[in-house]
């Protein structure tokens, strides 16, 4: 530790987290922790058809059952709700249609969670059934049934198209133009801890509800939509989460049904849900089918780039528009492109929703963009690290979608793991059957704007300062695991002066807490984080206005640190922190502050601007080291170089265990995570237990090098930007890139299994082109292209005229087929 | 199927050593030893992650070897002595395990750490100095989603060496990544 840079006294030093003792003791209380006297125990009775009309609900015999409270159905929650104003399409009990397996139909309230279970076998629902549609290609060519009576057409969900420039004028003018298809097969979050909620009603009309959310201001709108609540009726608490990873970002309809329960028996209810639920409920990573042709000169530099997914979205909306607009919207921030065209589609299928998982919408274009970029590496005879340094989106500037760009630390990144791993000595030079890969990313610090429409602050914090010395941070944020809690207690110590064990904490409380929008799209160190260091500076200028007055020295010389302030040229002449807070409250009263934060404007300003813009924007690069088993087609990965550009870490210690779980968690993806559904029968999830889900075990997990690159984002907190979900991003195709080093196949399919690795080896040796992964894109309805001028061809951010902005009209003309046979696959 | 259903009111008493005292508690016959811990002594630091004895996440030591308490029934308790995280710490102070896991941040969510907690402790009864394979073996039967396991490793180590005696401060490299 000796050497290293101390420009803050908290800022920058490894500690513990401040829930850190309660966690390894077993103290700190989960959703499934808490009982309450005289509590109940719901159960949701769900679809064990994938998609149908419910007939008739018969409750009867459940009703009867001793020890039943309450038995519920879809008429008695009849409103709708979602997490987008754009897609409410969700209901707590389904009214009138099942769309999936584990749709919820009703729920029963009972004295024991056996008797509860027990009484969901007596409730009969007769269902009728409705045709099933279980790929995005049934999707798109069912109109009817329609899953969901929104969206452009038939069972497409959304549909985007967006072009900065004339994208095939630049590939046509391209050296070199390559395309490829690819696809990432759907995975989940799968957090040890099963989502559970507490609902409590209490007779003067007040809600309590104890949940494992993400996001306790989204529920507690959902809650006051849903129940005809005031809000000042309601209080959610959102308790730690056992794991999040986006998988408790959604209103749930346990966390209604509890509340509705709760208030028509006047008892607590719990629901907890088992595995198997938590696997239907999924909202995980979308199955993405991409197409990417892109054009570049001689050097490599992207003149043009044409992309194209296609989003099995499951069968609810969830975040699905958002994350459609995601898998389009990072291309151009890590390598500078001229021109770009997106083109996305989410269908409506009748699986688990898809929704926000770590990296949410972005980690299947990377693993296409990066993968992509080797094949063009090769085909121009360069060094991929090579490529991609000379081409990399300079720091400050705007992307050819209009997003701003601040601090850019990619070049550090690659130079730090291409010496760290001897990449030149080792690329193409390892023996056969073993091999290294590079790829990177990037993603944000926050999005830069609210899931509903309003102009207030991303986050909130108020400070409460004692007499004795203390200071409470409430703030609404919610500590998922990734250490927001401890990151407010540092940043209000760091501006204070005082120990972060003089800090108490209060978070993820809508009575007592300000609004913190929530603890994902990797947002809360940087915004939670701005608004707790406004609320401490003021907080801090309150108190060395008083000091300064009461030792008589002059504002500017008052100096904060080791819980005093003080004279700094005469150190000796001071006070305690708690003297200068009582100083302060004899002066003016009772002494609180508070901060907010809000993200600067976007430059965009077309349809579908809203989603890419971020205050920052973190950079990741990382490469694996692979070992191919050619008779097996077994990947095993002994080790990974990762180096992530956070700004600046609070405290690398928390913000290295942030890198090596993205590591881990992407490992996981590129290698064996999958959500596989029987389509032969009904769609039902073929392995919902987490001995099925392969994940991987201390066994599997890699070795993993970490660099940090502290160059600190003017927008971040002391400099600080984002570690959660970034770094997961150049994990998977870091991996395939090195499959192809080790054996010379193209595995262009995550996950990575070893039966697609042995068939394309198969393949390759009966002189076959070695490649596993998609062949075709389908034929998409696409609308009119929202034509936006990158800003280097005097574009402003708007759409150009002419264009109708926000026309959802469909264009038959523009249908188009990519269709990719293998044989075109090598073809330079 | 009602009929099927045990009586709701039936209890199973059993006398076990927990923690260190001697216990007696009734419960329902069918419960596992994970509901007993949980529902009928509060015990809440034992955590679930699948009841079906997949992720290890509610490990305890019975009779000091690690056993998924979801797979145990309370019934078969009787006279065993068992050991939760909550029987971790020495009065007020923290197991070096856990001091490690604290410091190192291999507690994040925290869900799965009273597992793995207790899995380590039995490793390091047996072995005062084992390798990072051995560690990996012992702990492979434990699922976590946040750390990666590495930090995990690393807190291990350290707190064995802290409890032989040995030099247990981290390497920079653990607490800042590598230069």
């Amino acid at each position: 530790m000796g050497g290293r840079e101390r420009r803050y006294r908290v800022v920058g030093s490894p500690r513990r987290k401040v829930d850190a003792v309660a966690k390894v003791t077993g103290r700190t209380l989960f959703a499934d922790d808490i009982a309450l006297p005289r509590m109940l125990f719901g159960k949701l009775l769900r679809s064990t058809v994938p998609h149908a009309r419910i007939v008739r609900v018969d409750t009867a015999k459940a009703r009867a059952l001793d020890g039943v409270r309450a038995v519920l159905t879809g008429g008695d929650v009849p409103i709708p709700f979602g997490i987008l104003p754009v897609s409410q399409d969700e209901h707590a009990l389904c009214p009138d249609r099942v769309r999936f397996i584990g749709d919820s139909v009703a729920a029963v309230a009972a004295v024991s969670e056996d008797i509860a279970t027990a009484a969901l076998d007596l409730i009969e629902v007769t269902y009728e059934p409705l045709e099933t549609i279980g790929t995005p290609e049934a999707a798109l060519e069912t109109t009817q049934p329609r899953i969901h009576d929104y969206g452009p057409a038939g069972n497409i969900h959304k549909l985007i198209d967006l072009e900065f420039g004339d994208v095939d004028a630049a590939l046509a003018g391209a050296d070199h133009v390559r395309e490829d298809l690819f696809l990432y097969g759907g995975n989940t979050h799968l957090a040890m801890e099963q989502h559970a909620a507490v609902a409590d009603w209490s007779a003067d009309g007040k809600l309590t509800l104890w949940s494992s959310t993400q996001t306790p201001h989204y529920v507690h709108r959902a809650l006051a939509r849903v129940l005809e609540l005031a809000p000042s009726r309601i209080r959610v608490i959102a308790t730690p989460n056992g794991g999040g990873f986006g998988g408790k970002s959604d209103p749930f309809n346990h966390e209604i049904v509890a509340a509705k329960l709760a208030m028509l028996t006047g008892r607590p209810v719990k629901i907890t849900l088992t595995r198997e639920e938590v696997f239907y409920c999924h909202r995980g990573r979308h199955p993405t089918l991409m197409w990417v042709k892109s054009g570049v000169d001689r050097t490599g530099r992207f003149k043009g780039m044409h992309f194209r997914t296609l989003l099995d979205g499951g069968a609810y909306g969830s975040y699905g528009v958002a994350s459609a607009y995601y898998t389009g919207a990072l291309q151009t921030v890590t390598y500078h492109v001229d021109r770009y065209r997106f083109q996305g589609a989410r269908v409506f299928t009748n699986k688990p929703p898809c929704g926000p998982k770590r990296g949410h919408g972005t980690p299947q274009p990377r693993f296409a963009l990066e993968v992509h970029i080797d094949k063009l590496a090769e085909d121009l005879g360069m060094d991929p690290a090579e490529l991609r340094l000379a081409h990399l989106q300079p720091p400050d500037s705007l992307t050819a979608n209009h997003l701003r760009i601040g601090s850019m630390g990619l070049g550090a990144c690659i130079r730090k793991v291409v010496d760290g791993a001897a990449w030149k000595e080792r690329f193409r030079k390892l023996p056969d059957g073993r091999g290294i890969g590079i790829a990177c990313s990037s993603y944000l610090s926050g999005a830069g704007l609210p899931i509903y429409w309003n102009h207030m602050p991303h986050s909130g914090v108020q400070l409460k300062l004692d007499r004795g010395g203390g200071v409470t941070v409430f703030c609404g944020s919610t500590d998922i695991g990734q250490g927001s809690d401890s990151v407010l207690a540092y940043i209000v110590a760091e501006v204070l002066g005082v120990a972060v064990e003089d800090i108490a904490v209060v978070t993820a409380d809508t009575d007592l807490t300000p609004v913190d929008l929530g603890s994902y799209s990797s947002r809360v160190t940087l915004m939670s984080g701005n608004a707790a260091l406004q609320a401490a500076e003021r907080a801090r200028d309150i108190l060395v206005r008083h000091a300064s007055a009461k030792l008589d020295v002059p504002a500017e010389r008052v100096g904060l640190a080791d819980s005093r302030l003080f004279d700094v040229e005469n150190p000796e002449l001071g006070m305690t922190f708690a003297e200068a807070v009582q100083t302060a409250e004899a002066g003016e009263g009772t002494i609180g502050t508070v901060g907010s934060y809000m993200p600067p404007r976007s430059p965009g300003r077309y349809r579908g601007a809203g989603v890419g813009p971020s205050p920052a924007y973190s950079y990741s690069a990382a490469i694996a080291e692979v070992e191919v088993d050619r008779t097996s087609g077994i990947v095993v990965v002994p080790r990974i170089w990762i180096a992530h550009d956070v700004g600046r870490s609070i405290n690398p210690v928390n913000v290295l265990g942030q890198v090596e779980g993205s590591v881990y968690m992407g490992l996981g993806e590129a290698l064996m995570e999958e959500m596989v559904y029987r389509e032969n029968r009904n769609l039902v999830h073929k392995i919902p237990s987490m001995l099925d889900y392969k994940s991987p075990t201390t066994l599997d997990m890699c070795e993993v090098v970490t660099y940090l690159i502290e160059d600190p984002d003017r927008e971040g907190p002391f400099g600080a930007k984002e570690v959660g979900q970034g770094p997961l991003l150049p994990v998977p195709p870091a991996v395939a890139n090195a499959v192809y080093d080790a054996v010379g196949v193209r595995i262009d399919e995550v996950p990575i299994t070893p039966e697609k690795v042995l068939k394309a080896i198969k393949d390759r040796d009966k002189g076959g082109y070695g490649r596993f992964g998609p062949t075709r894109f389908p034929a998409i309805p696409w609308p009119e292209p929202i034509r936006v001028p990158p800003p280097w061809e005097g574009g402003d951010g708007r759409a150009a005229e002419g264009d109708t902005v926000g026309a959802g009209g469909v264009r038959p003309s523009s249908v188009s087929t990519a269709s990719l046979p293998v044989a075109e696959e090598r073809q330079h | 199927m009602a009929s099927r259903r045990p009586d709701p009111l039936a209890t199973a008493q059993i006398r076990f050593d927990l923690n260190g005292e001697s216990t007696t508690v009734a419960f329902a016959p069918h419960k596992t030893l994970l509901e007993v811990l949980r529902e009928d002594l509060g015990l809440t630091g034992t955590k679930h992650g699948c009841e079906l004895g997949e992720c290890g996440t509610c490990t305890v030591l019975l009779d000091r070897q690690p056993v998924l308490s979801c797979l145990v029934l309370g019934v078969a308790c009787d006279g065993v002595e068992v050991r939760t995280v909550e029987g971790m710490t020495d009065g007020p102070r923290l197991h070096p395990l856990q001091d490690m896991f604290a410091d190192l941040g291999a507690a994040q969510c925290g869900y799965c750490t009273p597992g793995f907690l207790l899995v380590a402790e039995a490793l390091l009864a047996s072995n005062a100095r084992p390798s990072r394979e051995e560690i990996k073996h012992a702990l492979a039967g434990n699922l976590c989603r946040c750390t990666g396991y590495l930090k995990i490793y690393e807190a291990v180590e350290l707190a064995a060496a802290k409890m032989r005696g040995d030099d247990f401060n981290p390497e920079e490299e653990t607490l800042y990544g590598r230069p």
